[in-house]
């Protein structure tokens, strides 16, 4: 990814910053200008999600690009976020603990880097929600 | 008007690695280890964890804990030896990873263990004197120790982060004492991935030297004794350092209990001395006073006086305490410790 394409969305992965449309209350992430059902009725404002969620489902990797070699097996899941939208995230927990309908919360966490003397990518990925009493 | 912690979070990673195992890839007599240092096992950072990672988890979990709204924070600095890049800011993306961007200053900060404590002294003056409403310094680091090294026993990974302001205090900072000298104990050159130190060269004219002439500067300062103070936080780069620096300075056993983590955590450097404190302050009671001392080589030591007041008691499950977060860990062999320290390059 180049440098310009993440600092223009980095607002959005560093703090689960998505959008919602006024008019109708759905909730978009990742943003979205312009709300599909309402189209030109659509009062799109900024939305910071919570940032808790459930597993809708997962898958394993075990065979993975360079990038990610070092973190094999880890896990991939979409997630649906407590206010609606489901996203695509890395689950951070072994592939003995994840489960469809596990509770997670968002982590910060590098996603990448270039290369070793390129930019490094920060954002957002999810833990399963079982520590100190969800603190 | 005084000026003080208006709240506070730590983060340490899940993982641990005990000193047996590393003992047994190096061939050395872990028994022996464990009583010299005092340390049983230390935290170790997940493959896509790094200083910064761990400094935004603090901060984000001091600013849930005092409900602080981010916006009101106008200086960032962090503390670390093992910011992730040599030129670009740790403090800008924590900045903005807590939402305290625009309007606000911000830097790194750098001097061994206590380029966390110096920050903290930062944030009084610019607070102290009104300059800013509310200043975040952090403690972060994930330290390295070279294989085979006896740092390799020790170099932990954590940090922790204070919010220090005017109003809202929870913890009176009412003053502050350093004692800097130029004393080449330890260091690590400009790309070099690993430290060197000067073995037992770090004890005496460094940590010794600095802990007591910071720690008796300021009580000759105030005109304070070890029996004013409920409990005492040196910096802990083992187990039996600060342990012993207490004894010299006339503090019990007592007094440190609470803030000597090490043995389970190892030592995170920027965060050492911190962490210690936001141990204490997770059981401290109103007018409890708190005496801390940072060393860091270099060589210098920054030593503090705190009142903790009735608002610690708002401020007390509002986020994971230290305990909470040495609790249920995950332990790691060798090989694995090494891919998530980045020692094996694929």
């Amino acid at each position: 990814m180049s440098v310009p394409r993440f600092w223009r969305r980095l607002k959005n992965v560093y703090n689960l910053i998505g959008t919602q449309c006024e008019n109708c209350g759905m909730y978009y992430y990742p943003p979205r200008s312009l709300c599909p059902k309402c189209r030109r009725s659509s009062l799109i404002i900024p939305f910071k999600f919570k940032g808790e969620g459930e597993v809708l489902t997962y898958t394993i990797v075990h065979s993975a690009t360079k990038d990610f070699e070092k973190h094999v097996p880890y896990i991939l899941a979409i997630i649906k976020l407590n206010e609606g939208p489901n996203l695509t995230s890395q689950v951070i927990c072994s592939p003995e603990e994840i489960h469809i309908g596990m509770k997670v919360k968002s982590v910060f966490r590098k996603l990448g880097e270039e290369s070793e003397k390129g930019m490094i990518y920060y954002g957002t990925k999810f833990v399963p929600l079982l520590n100190h009493s969800g603190k | 008007m005084s000026v003080g912690i208006v709240s506070y979070g730590a983060y340490i990673p899940r993982f641990r690695i005990k000193v047996e195992e590393i003992a047994k890839v190096w061939g050395d007599n872990a028994n022996s280890i464990i009583d010299g240092l005092m340390v049983y096992e230390k935290s170790v950072p997940d493959i896509d964890e790094d200083t910064i990672t761990i400094a935004v988890e603090a901060a984000r979990s001091a600013i849930k804990r005092g409900r602080v709204n981010p916006e009101r924070i106008e200086a960032v600095f962090t503390g670390s030896e093992s910011h992730p890049y040599a030129v670009k800011p740790t403090s800008t993306v924590v900045a903005e990873a807590i939402g305290a961007t625009p309007n606000l200053t911000a830097a790194d900060f750098e001097f061994a263990c206590k380029a966390g404590t110096a920050a903290i002294q930062a944030c009084v003056g610019l607070a102290g004197s009104g300059m800013i409403d509310l200043g975040l310094a952090i403690g972060s680091d994930v330290s390295q120790g070279a294989p085979g090294d006896a740092l390799e026993y020790t170099a932990a990974a954590g940090g922790v982060a204070y919010i220090i302001g005017k109003k809202e205090i929870a913890a009176e900072i009412e003053s502050t004492y350093s004692f800097t000298t130029d004393t080449p104990d330890f260091w690590r050159r400009e790309g070099m991935p690993y430290p060197e130190h000067g073995g037992r060269f770090t004890g005496e004219p460094g940590y010794f030297k600095h802990v007591t002439s910071a720690a008796t500067g300021l009580m000759e300062k105030l005109g304070t004794k070890p029996s004013d103070y409920k409990y005492a936080i040196f910096h802990q780069p083992n187990g039996k350092f600060p342990s012993r620096v207490a004894k010299m300075l006339g503090f019990s056993s007592e007094h440190i209990k609470p803030g000597l983590v090490v043995s389970r955590l190892g030592n995170t450097y920027s965060g050492s001395c911190m962490m210690g404190l936001a141990a204490t302050l997770d059981i401290a009671k109103p007018g409890d006073r708190i005496f801390v001392t940072a060393f860091g080589s270099g060589a210098g030591a920054d030593a503090f006086s705190i009142n903790v007041t009735d608002r610690i008691e708002e401020l007390r499950n509002g986020a994971p305490s230290v305990e909470e977060l040495l609790a249920d860990p995950i332990y790691i062999n060798y090989s694995t410790y090494a891919r998530h320290k980045n020692k094996i390059k694929l």
